[in-house]
C-alpha cells in the first residue's frame, strides 16, 4: 500500500473514532450549529497562520479554542438568540478568512484543500497532529463521560448534585473545537459537522444506550472512512468528499435495518 | 442551638429589575416537611433555586449546613429524543449506584417496573417517582421537590404526598416542597409557608381528614392524607404582588394554631 495512503486511512480513521462519542453529544445537545460556526472559522485561522508565519495546524487550533471561549461568553452575555449570534459569525469569519488571504500575493495556497480537504496529501507532521489530537479528545471524554451525560440530561440536577457544570461545558465546546481543527486536513472546513452528525445520527436508531450509540457512531465513522477512500482510490474521486458520501449513505441504509 | 438543614436571612431576588422575592425567612430542621404555596408568579421556584444555590440572592443570606447532601426532584425532566436513556442508566448517573440500588429505590416509589424502560416512554406519574427515586439515591438530608405532583391526577396526588411523608419518615430528612395549590397539602406537613413575593404567613395546616367533603371526594384513606389550609389573609395583594393596606379586615379570621407573620404583613 502506498505510504501516502496508509497516512490517510490512519487519519480517517482516527478521526471517525473521537468523532463517534463527541457527535453523540452534539447531537442530543443540538451543537450542530455550534460546530458548523467553529469549523467555518477555522478557515480565518488558516489566514492568521500564513499572516503570523506560525503552522495552520497551531493557528487553526488556537483560532478555534478563542472563538469557542468567545461564544460561549456572547451567549451569556447578549440577548440574540444563539442561532441568530452563530447564523452571524459563521459566514462572517468564512468570509474574513478569504478576505485576508487574498490580500497575501505571495502566498499560493489550496482553498479547495482547505475548504473540502485533502486527505491523500496527509504528511507525517499532520499525521502525528492527528493521531494526538483524537487520543487527547478521547481520553478526556472517556474520563468525563459519566459529568459529560449528567449535564446533558438535566444541567440543574447536574448544578445541586455538585458538578462543575459551566467548566463541563466549556470543556466539551473546546473539544469540540480541537475536533473540528484536527479534522479540517481531512474532510475540510465546510464538511467537518457532517462528520461529527451523520455516524451518530445512523447510530441513533438502533442504539438503547448512550454508551452503545457513541460506540456505534464510530463503527459508522470507520466503515464511513474505509469506504470512501476506496472510492476515492478506485474511483479517482476526491476523497473528503467520499467519506461523507459514504456516511450519508450508510445513514440511509439505517433505515432499512429493523428498529430495535 | 442552630440545628436547621438550611436557613435564610432576609433573602430578596431581584431579576431584571423586578423585586421577585423580598426579606424572605425560612429554615428548615431535620425530619421536617416544609410547604411553600403561593400564587402563579409568588416567587416559589426562585426561593427554591435560592435554597439550592442555583440563584445568588441579590441580598440577604443563605445558609447551608457544612456538606449537606440535597436531593433534588426537578419541576420537569426534558430528554432530548435522541438520547437513547434507560431510567436505570438514567438513575446510574449518581455516582456509585449500581441496578441493585437503583431497584431498591425505585420499589421504594413504587416505580420498579419502569426500571428497563426509555426514559421518554414512561407517563408523567412515573417520571415523578423516577424523579423521587434518583432524588433518594444522593442519601439526602434535604429533600427538595418542585412541584412534585404536577401532571398527576388527583388520586395519585394524594398518594404521591403520603408517599413523600413515608420517605420523610424512614430516612429522617427534611423536605421542602413547593406547591401551587392552596386546598391540597399534607395533613402532615409541619409548616406551610404562603408566599407571594414576601412570606405573607406560616404556621401549621389544619387537618380536614374528617372533613365529609374530602372523604366523598377522594375516598377514605386518600382524604386522611389530604388537608385544606385553612386561613385568611386581612390584607390583599395588587397586581404587582405589592400589599394593599386599606383593605377590611375579615371577620372569620381565626387561626387554629398559632401562625407566624412575615415582615411584609401589616397586621397580626
Amino acid at each position: 500500500m502506498a505510504d501516502f495512503l496508509l497516512y490517510a486511512l490512519l487519519a480517517g480513521l482516527a478521526l471517525a473514532l473521537v468523532a463517534g462519542p463527541l457527535g453523540s453529544f452534539v447531537v442530543w445537545r443540538r451543537m450542530a450549529y455550534f460546530g458548523d460556526t467553529l469549523s467555518h472559522a477555522a478557515l480565518l485561522g488558516v489566514a492568521m497562520g500564513f499572516l503570523l508565519d506560525i503552522s495552520p495546524a497551531i493557528a487553526v487550533t488556537v483560532g478555534c479554542l478563542l472563538l469557542a471561549v468567545l461564544l460561549v461568553t456572547l451567549q451569556q452575555r447578549q440577548p440574540l438568540a444563539s442561532d441568530t449570534l452563530l447564523g452571524i459569525l459563521a459566514p462572517s469569519t468564512l468570509s474574513l478568512g478569504l478576505v485576508v488571504l487574498s490580500f497575501m500575493h505571495d502566498v499560493r495556497i489550496d482553498l479547495m484543500g482547505y475548504l473540502f480537504g485533502d486527505l491523500l496529501a496527509i504528511s507525517p507532521t499532520d499525521l502525528a497532529w492527528i493521531l494526538g489530537g483524537s487520543a487527547a479528545v478521547m481520553a478526556l471524554i472517556v474520563v468525563l463521560w459519566r459529568p459529560l451525560l449528567a449535564i446533558t440530561v438535566h444541567e440543574e440536577l447536574a448544578t445541586v448534585e455538585g458538578l462543575p457544570v459551566p467548566a463541563l461545558r466549556m470543556t466539551l465546546m473546546l473539544l469540540i473545537a480541537v475536533v473540528i481543527a484536527v479534522a479540517m486536513k481531512i474532510v475540510g472546513v465546510l464538511l467537518i459537522t457532517s462528520l461529527l452528525i451523520i455516524p451518530a445520527a445512523a447510530a441513533q436508531r438502533h442504539a438503547r444506550s448512550p454508551e452503545q450509540m457513541a460506540f456505534g457512531a464510530s463503527l459508522i465513522g470507520v466503515a464511513a472512512v474505509c469506504a470512501g477512500l476506496a472510492l476515492s482510490w478506485f474511483k479517482d474521486t476526491p476523497a473528503g468528499p467520499s467519506i461523507v458520501v459514504s456516511a450519508a449513505a450508510l445513514f440511509l441504509l439505517s433505515f432499512l435495518l429493523p428498529k430495535r | 442551638m442552630n440545628t436547621a438543614l438550611i436557613r435564610l436571612e432576609h433573602v430578596a431576588v431581584t431579576l431584571a429589575g423586578q423585586n421577585v422575592l423580598e426579606n424572605i425567612q425560612l429554615s428548615v430542621n431535620p425530619g421536617e416537611i416544609v410547604t411553600l404555596i403561593g400564587p402563579n408568579g409568588a416567587g416559589k421556584t426562585t426561593l427554591v433555586r435560592s435554597v439550592l444555590g442555583l440563584l445568588k440572592p441579590t441580598s440577604g443570606s443563605v445558609w447551608r449546613r457544612p456538606k449537606l447532601r440535597v436531593g433534588y426532584m426537578p419541576q420537569k425532566l426534558h430528554v432530548d429524543a435522541t438520547l437513547p436513556l434507560s431510567v436505570l442508566r438514567f438513575l446510574r448517573l449518581v455516582p456509585g449506584v449500581d441496578r441493585a440500588r437503583a431497584l431498591a429505590a425505585l420499589n421504594e416509589v413504587g416505580a420498579e417496573k419502569v426500571i428497563d424502560s426509555p426514559l421518554q416512554g414512561i407517563s408523567g406519574g412515573e417520571m415523578q417517582r423516577v424523579l423521587l427515586a434518583r432524588a433518594l439515591l444522593r442519601e439526602p438530608e434535604l429533600l427538595v421537590l418542585d412541584e412534585p405532583v404536577q401532571g398527576v391526577d388527583v388520586a395519585g396526588q394524594a398518594e404521591l404526598y403520603s408517599l413523600i411523608t413515608r420517605l420523610r419518615d424512614r430516612h429522617g430528612c427534611g423536605v421542602l416542597m413547593v406547591s401551587h395549590d392552596l386546598h391540597l397539602v399534607m395533613s402532615t406537613t409541619d409548616q406551610v409557608v404562603c408566599l407571594n413575593r414576601h412570606v405573607c404567613c406560616s404556621g401549621h395546616p389544619e387537618q380536614v381528614s374528617n372533613d365529609p367533603a374530602f372523604v366523598e371526594l377522594f375516598g377514605k384513606k386518600s382524604a386522611q392524607s389530604l388537608a385544606v389550609y385553612h386561613h385568611h389573609h386581612d390584607h390583599a395583594h395588587d397586581l404587582h404582588g405589592a400589599v394593599v393596606d386599606d383593605t377590611p379586615a375579615p371577620t372569620t379570621f381565626t387561626p387554629v394554631k398559632p401562625h407566624v407573620h412575615g415582615d411584609g404583613c401589616k397586621h397580626g
